[in-house]
């Protein structure tokens, strides 16, 4: 595999309520990072949704956007983890 | 429309490995030769040493910190590993190499890695004249450097057992010890005497940077006892092959992170990446302990009859899931058991179901060997060099690496505790048998190597 990408794997779980997705999208948006791929789904009354963003023309550094997605976790109650894509494509693919 | 390129199954997998399940890569060790510091003066050599370990190793710390920050994973431990420094001062005619064992020391705190390995001597076939001075140094080195590690290879498969060597670092460990009483003998938990060595290993103390590898080279330790732990705690009822293939997945996927950080780092510090030891090796925190995935697979306690066929079973699966994970898989390589360093090893000892027997049968099956071990501060030096010896035997006849790391507690016995803090951490005093092996062990000489395939 060839040097990393700039993209980034969040997930957002929690109990389901309006304006997560919005929410979300918001505090990407505001960082320039571009969503790619979202799927989203509802397991049990848990609410699970997996964004891949491109951080290729972000104003911010994948630590600041880290933080700020962990104080919009707090107010909407949420867990929210955003990690390098390369995380998951060396444990999921050989 | 391209479907998802994961599955959300296993983005929620790999998420809940490393936030909560204590996933992280141990250490990132850099191999840093220094065959061509050797010089006649050891004031010289010593400071080619010091220039070359810290022009090599400048930006190790940082570049470990910029991959933490980057992929979120815990990069626990920076470290460094030197040609076995019994070659490179033996050039020299210095009456001891303490004085290198002090630079090594300064670099390593100059450049900021908790340990630096190598102050080696490989003498599995018989002792050159620095091989004999390094040996005699290591006491004095280790009580007075903070950072540095000694390890000497006493045997193999091939040249058998030096019992000269053996018989010499039973009274080196004793030294060890005395010299650092007032910290519950600290020194020995910085040395290591090994059997079939290996030259790449990224752990210490047993690190150092074998005389068949390049200039520099990254290394990569992984960990995950925490991983494999919750793995087979979601599996109570699987049988003893579906449970090798549980903690076979979880392996693969824990030496992968070890084989991302690994070429990240070789690709941002230029220099070759070499390995990634597969080891599971444990902290004394919670949850990160190989002692406690023995119990959950079904024992009592660590130490009780099963424990030797359930850690075979967890040390192959270990290997097995890790092969495919790497290109270029060394080191180690499997489950340790360091009793010091385990939350579950302490309270097994401390109980009273692990004993030094017990622990000896079980080296026989995993990587390492009798690891920070506490033993009664007046075992005698004979005792220690036979424990040695019979660690030894079982590597050499198995064709596996084997190791001991024993602290006999200076003014200590059984019932009471060794206490090092940090990641070395504390254990109970073991008993050791008080018959002697004097007669035994100091007959000296080498013990044959064992009968092998004539395939040369």
């Amino acid at each position: 595999m060839t040097e990393s990408s700039h993209r980034i794997i969040v997930t957002v779980v929690g109990q389901d309520r309006t304006g997560i997705i919005a929410q979300t999208a918001g505090v990407l948006a505001e960082a320039n990072a571009n969503i790619i791929d979202i799927s989203q789904t509802l397991l049990g009354e848990f609410f699970v949704m997996i964004l891949i963003a491109d951080l290729a023309r972000a104003s911010v550094s994948l630590e600041e956007l880290k933080s700020r997605l962990a104080a919009k976790a707090a107010e909407l109650g949420m867990r929210i983890d955003a990690q390098h894509e390369d995380v998951f494509k060396f444990m999921h693919r050989v | 429309m391209r479907s998802f390129r994961f599955d959300p199954e296993e983005i929620l997998e790999t998420v809940k490995m490393v936030q909560m399940e204590k996933l992280d890569i141990r250490t990132i060790t850099m191999g840093i030769s220094l065959r061509d510091c050797a010089h006649p003066s050891l004031q010289q050599a010593a400071r080619r040493a010091y220039d070359k370990v810290c022009r090599c190793a400048q930006s190790l710390v940082a570049v470990g910190d910029g991959l933490e920050r980057e992929y979120g994973i815990p990069i626990i431990n920076r470290r460094i590993a030197v040609t076995p420094i019994a070659l490179v001062a033996e050039s020299s005619d210095a009456s001891d190499y303490v004085l290198m064992a002090q630079q090594l020391d300064r670099a390593a705190v100059q450049v900021g890695v908790n340990f630096i390995g190598g102050f080696s001597a490989l003498v599995h076939k018989g002792m050159t004249g620095g091989d004999r001075v390094l040996i005699d140094s290591i006491a004095e080195a280790l009580a007075g450097t903070e950072r540095v590690c000694a390890s000497v290879n006493v045997a193999s498969t091939h040249a058998g057992i030096n019992m000269d060597a053996v018989n010499a670092m039973g009274a080196v460990i004793r030294d060890c010890a005395q010299r650092t009483r007032e910290r519950d003998g600290l020194a020995c938990a910085k040395l290591v005497i090994f059997c079939n060595a290996v030259e790449d290993n990224p752990f210490m103390a047993g690190a150092f940077h074998g005389i068949g590898e390049p200039e520099c080279v990254i290394n990569v330790g992984v960990s995950g006892p925490g991983a494999v732990l919750s793995a087979v705690q979601r599996a109570p009822d699987a049988d003893l092959g579906e449970l090798a293939s549980i903690i076979k997945r979880t392996a693969f996927k824990i030496t992968r992170m070890g084989e991302l950080i690994g070429r990240r780092a070789s690709e941002r510090l230029g220099v070759p990446f070499g390995i990634v030891d597969l080891s599971l090796a444990p902290t004394p925190a919670q949850g990160d302990s190989v002692a406690r995935i023995l119990e959950a697979m079904g024992l009592e306690r660590v130490g009780t009859h099963g424990s030797t066929a359930a850690l075979a079973m967890l040390n192959d699966a270990v290997k097995k899931g890790g092969a495919m994970a790497s290109s270029h898989v060394g080191g180690l390589s499997g489950a340790f058991i360091p009793v010091s360093e385990d939350i579950g090893m302490i309270e097994a000892a401390a109980a009273g179901a692990l004993s030094l027997d017990k622990l000896e049968a079980m080296t026989s099956v995993c990587s390492v060997g009798l690891d920070m071990v506490a033993l009664p501060g007046d075992t005698p030096v004979e005792t220690l060099a036979a424990i040695i010896a019979d660690e030894a035997a079982i590597g050499m006849i198995n064709r596996k690496t084997t190791a001991v790391r024993l602290i006999p507690a200076p003014g200590k016995t059984v019932g009471d505790w060794v206490e090092f803090g940090g990641l070395l951490g504390r254990a109970p005093v073991m008993a050791v048998n008080g018959h002697s092996a004097a007669r035994f062990i100091t007959r000296a000489g080498r013990i044959p190597a064992p009968l092998q395939a004539l395939g040369n």
